[in-house]
């Protein structure tokens, strides 16, 4: 059986009616890394025996199947984990071991969930194909010409492929609904606040969230089960009440009020993304739902905000590498100034760099009134557009991306070409709000294309429910890539 | 916003970086473009606006004064890539 | 040309507080390197900090006690800089909305009243300790990186070696009553940065200012400012300009040189932390604190001196410290003979602490021990002389005062008749002395006097002897 087409809850099923084991799963999920890894190349660690191992725990303690007991997972490998390679996919950490584990990890270590798989990324999260890893290219499951999307491209590509039943990635600008578009995924940017950041390796702090990526939205509810929550080592992690994501979710979705900004439909847009997504809304119209035309009129500000935003907060987090404590650490200098250049210098590659590079020159002495305050300031009107059209609305509609996958090389060389890609994703970072995105289409090519819902803050179940909806009408998250 | 090979150099020397002459000119325009594109935030008024350092409403978290376990030196150490007598270790420093 | 020196103090003060600033290892000193770590002080990728709740609130004391206007909402930031004592490359500390600002601190002397303004008082976390004798290396021990600090820094409102050095004790006794510090100076608790500039008396303008960076005692801090005025005189007087430089002092050879070579461009880029939220205080909680702030020293000389009849410098050796004036208090309570309890702990206790290098906290008996032992000696239990070796016993064993006055049989003998029967065999065995004193010779009743006493093991007491030795001749 293809155990690794199947989704966490049809695997739950299988394993409570004693057909299948905890070991018969993981033994899937490594058997189809074996057939399709190679091709896909999104993993930087698979962790082969001691997944086995936890599998077997399970299966001769008799262990009641539910919720994500013995589900395979992959990590982002910016997540870190104690006493395992977490390289964020930099030379800089190429040999790094964290002696920890970030909230996340512990609570799916709680939940049952075996970890399989470290998964590759860009650099730091800083990419949006995944090119950017200093270790490997990642494939497009769907054409392997084409790029995952990124940062999480790994974490997407895996679950795409079958190689992990869920995984979990970092979205600071759309790194996880943006390679979930890509790659026929469901990826969730929980509210800011809602996950704890413990453990993940900082890129932005004030934008980074861990979410899952999963095959369809009720996996993408089960997990959120287990790692949302408050987390007393995160500051910025909230007292939310608990809740069961999956009890909320329904076909019935009449009366909800989903609006529909114009900015999210303008030039730059792929014509059959916009069909899909189209489509998407004569579905919700058909159910019920009241379709409100609305207006975030900010919104071309937002990409320009975030990368000033981002990179001035990841020229701080990033200046910890410097090769004394951890991590990479030049082989030759002269004097300590010299130690940090070259090992800075080595350990990062071009992006990263040009980042930091942006994100010092924000802060610096003159500049910083001129571009990080301007851009925590239009920050502030981004988030005043969402708070206003959710007077109104309950949940906001647009496309997850203007495109579907690039080719691999196509805009490499082009950061700023790279960066649109994000347009879309990034106010809801700046506005600390929760977004998925679900598949919604394919392209003429047959490349996936992705419907992004946003919600107001901390209202996950509502986007969960919405998404929910659209999958009971159509079939789209059913298909998978054929590697 | 043009930059200059010399912005860019202190830039490159606040942030510990260093480019050879070709990654200075390279650098020097991509920059120079990102920077164009962000003064599109510059059509924006914001002289009321108060700027959006926390996306949450949140005040005064605070943890209680106790002592938890430290690491093991040997844990704390042990991605070190130079160490003496349970220290990390740097070339000289002179102040 | 006459100069007037121009004198403002940066202190760094470090908390008391039990666990760091950010995570939960211990600020005790002078544990072995390296072993009060964990992945947030390291800065290892991923962590987070969460503030200390003591932090916020003796930061926050400090500011009452120095007057300073307590700020309603005020954040924390982030200070980019690289270097090897510093795991993140940034220091957490606060840059335009510090906790508090706005404050004074009166200080005396010869010649001298008047306030001495805070400009503000903010939180920020320590770095690590850098340990350069090590032959071709530097070595890094993280574990006062993170350890709790305030800075707080004045207005150039000195004008003399003398006030700064008045105002930087005024400020460590502040800290110290306030139990916001222990201000151990020999373990870097408390360290000074100087800002000096001179200018021509009556001059309104400030001059180029120096800062010095490091010093670690008053005597230093006086040290380094004579050595820099003079040095800031004669650069003037050859026609030279005095640059704006961080200097640091040299205890050892009593000069400054330069830190030039470290000036280049400080661009510390501050931004506010986005992994801390604001911290919001209400006025609740600040009353609260006002409220709690104890009696500060230089209000308890004036009580001492006024309710107590104690001299200005009694007053102020017992208020040198709080333990120290606390322990006075609570002995006072007891025995209520305050100037009794003054000269005990001045003279005998101050003694012993001075010859053991020890300090009041390390001290075995209770203050109500002390003044049971000054009851007793005013019931005349014991005389004031065996009370200094009844102290030395309290001191070295912590027992209770009646405890070795039993065990050592010292009390004193009051009852006539039985110190009557010693004092005739005294005098019975020393015939000749008792024949002298018969004649005249005043010096003889001593000599009996002391035979009593050491018949008696110092029981006795000797206004009774010599009563008894004169009705006997």
């Amino acid at each position: 059986m293809e155990l690794f087409n199947l989704t966490i809850h049809e695997t739950i099923e299988l394993i409570n009616k004693k057909e299948v084991s905890y070991k018969d799963v993981v033994e899937n999920y490594l058997n189809r890394i074996d057939k399709v890894e190679d091709k896909v190349g999104s993993i930087l660690k698979i962790m082969g025996e001691q997944s086995l191992k936890s599998a077997c725990a399970l299966d001769e303690k008799g262990v009641k199947a539910e919720g994500l007991m013995g589900i395979p997972y992959g990590l982002k490998d910016n997540i870190s984990t104690d006493g395992v390679e977490t390289t964020c996919a930099s030379k800089m950490l190429a040999n790094y071991i964290p002696p920890y584990n970030a909230t996340v990890v512990e609570k799916l270590q709680k939940s049952g969930s075996i970890i399989i798989a470290k998964t590759n990324m860009d650099e730091f999260a800083m990419g949006s194909s995944t090119e950017n890893s200093r270790f490997k290219k990642t494939h497009n499951p769907w054409n392997l010409d084409k790029v995952p999307g990124g940062s999480s491209g790994g974490s997407a590509a895996s679950v795409a492929a079958g190689e992990v039943a869920f995984s979990l990635g970092s979205d600071t600008g759309g790194s996880i609904r943006q390679p979930a578009s890509f790659c026929g995924v469901v990826g969730l940017k929980p509210t800011y606040g809602m996950v704890s950041r413990y453990g993940l390796i900082a890129f932005a702090s004030s934008l980074d969230q861990i979410g899952p990526l999963t095959k369809d939205v009720k996996d993408c509810a089960i997990v959120l089960n287990a790692i949302s929550g408050h987390d007393e080592k995160d500051s910025t992690s909230v007292k939310t009440q608990t809740k069961d994501y999956t009890s909320n979710l329904s076909k019935e979705i009449k009366g909800i009020k989903i609006g529909v900004p114009k900015e999210y439909f303008q030039e730059g847009l792929n014509e059959e993304v916009k069909k899909s997504v189209e489509d998407a809304i004569d579905y919700y119209k058909e159910m019920g739902a009241e379709i409100i035309p609305t207006s975030l009129p900010y919104t071309e500000y937002a990409l320009s905000a975030y990368y000033i935003i981002s990179s001035a907060e990841a020229s701080s987090n990033l200046a910890r590498y410097d090769g004394i404590r951890y991590g990479y650490q030049a082989e030759n200098f002269d004097n300590l100034i010299d130690l940090y250049r070259k090992t800075r210098s080595e350990g990062f590659g071009e992006e990263v760099k040009r980042r930091i590079m942006l994100g010092t020159y924000a802060l610096s002495s003159g500049y910083y009134d001129a571009y990080y305050k301007k851009a925590l300031q239009v920050r502030t009107l981004i988030k005043e557009d969402f708070d206003k059209v959710f007077k109104t609305c309950d949940i906001i509609l647009s496309p997850t991306c203007p495109t579907t996958a690039f080719g691999l090389g196509e805009k490499s060389n082009d950061p700023l070409a790279m960066y649109l890609s994000d347009i879309y994703t990034v106010p809801v970072n700046i506005s600390g709000i929760p977004a998925i995105s679900i598949p919604c289409g394919f392209d003429k090519n047959n490349l996936p294309i992705g419907l992004q819902l946003i919600g107001r803050p901390f209202e996950e179940e509502v986007l969960l429910k919405v998404g929910y909806s659209f999958e009971q009408g159509t079939d789209y998250h059913k298909k998978r890539a054929s590697i | 916003m043009k930059l200059s090979i010399e912005d860019v150099v202190y830039v490159a020397d606040l942030a510990r970086l260093e480019f050879n002459d070709d990654e200075l000119k390279i650098y020097c325009e991509q920059l120079t473009n990102i920077l164009d594109y962000a003064e599109k935030l510059n059509e924006l008024d914001t002289t009321n606006t108060q700027p959006t350092a926390h996306v949450l409403p949140i005040n005064n978290v605070l943890r209680e004064d106790i002592v938890l376990p430290s690491l093991d030196r040997e844990k704390a150490l042990q991605n070190a890539p130079s160490q003496e007598n349970g220290c990390f270790k740097v070339p000289k420093v002179i102040d | 040309m006459e100069y007037e020196i121009v004198i403002g103090l940066e202190i760094h003060c470090e908390l008391d507080t039990k666990s760091k600033i950010f995570c939960g290892c211990s600020t005790k000193f002078g544990s072995a390197v390296n072993t009060q770590t964990c992945p947030v002080c390291l800065g290892l990728p991923g962590v987070l900090p969460v503030l200390n709740k003591k932090v916020v609130q003796y930061a926050t004391i400090a500011g009452l006690a120095m007057n300073c206007e307590i700020a309603e909402f005020s954040k924390m930031d982030r200070k980019n800089y690289f270097y090897p004592d510093s795991p993140k490359a940034y220091q957490v500390s606060q840059f335009d909305l510090p906790i508090c600002k706005e404050g004074k601190v009166s200080i005396q002397g010869e010649g001298f009243n008047k306030d001495i303004g805070i400009t503000r008082i903010h939180i920020e976390e320590d770095a690590g300790k850098l340990i350069h004798d090590a032959g071709h290396g530097t070595l890094a021990d993280n574990n006062r990186c993170g350890v709790p600090l305030i800075e707080i820094v004045t207005e150039p409102d000195m004008r003399s070696a003398e006030e700064a050095r008045v105002f930087a004790e005024k400020v460590k006794t502040t800290l110290e009553y306030t139990q916001v510090s222990d201000c151990k100076m020999q373990e870097g608790s408390l360290r000074f940065d100087v800002n000096l500039s001179i200018r021509p008396k009556g001059s309104s303008e400030y001059g180029t200012r120096t800062e010095m960076k490091n010093l670690n005692s008053f005597r230093s801090l006086e040290r380094s400012i004579h050595s820099e005025t003079k040095r800031q005189i004669k650069e003037i007087e050859k026609g030279n300009r005095i640059i704006q430089e961080t200097r640091k002092w040299d205890d050892d050879k009593g000069i400054s040189f330069s830190l030039r070579s470290k000036e280049e461009a400080h661009d510390y880029r501050y931004f506010p932390e986005p992994d801390l939220v604001p911290i919001v205080l209400e006025d609740k909680y600040i009353q609260q604190l006002k409220d709690s702030i104890p009696e500060l020293p230089w209000v308890r000389v004036q009580r001492y001196m006024e309710q107590w009849n104690l001299t200005q410098t009694d007053a102020q050796t017992l208020t040198a410290t709080k333990q120290m004036s606390d322990f006075f208090e609570k002995t006072v309570e007891y025995c209520d003979d305050p100037k009794t309890s003054s000269n005990w702990i001045i003279g005998e206790l101050s003694a012993l602490l001075n010859e053991s290098d020890a300090d009041i906290n390390d001290v075995k008996f209770s203050p109500q021990d002390l003044g049971k032992m000054i009851k007793l000696i005013n019931e005349k239990t014991i005389s004031g002389s065996v009370g200094k070796t009844v102290i030395k016993a309290m001191f070295e064993t912590g027992d209770k005062p009646d405890q070795i006055i039993k065990e050592k049989g010292l009390s004193q003998m009051n009852d006539e008749g039985a110190i009557k029967d010693i004092v005739l065999k005294v005098m019975a065995d020393n015939p000749q002395s008792v024949e002298d004193l018969k004649n005249g010779k005043e010096k003889a009743i001593g000599f009996l006097v002391g035979q009593v006493m050491k018949a008696s093991k110092g029981k006795a007491n000797p206004q009774s002897v010599n009563q008894i030795i004169k009705e006997n001749l």
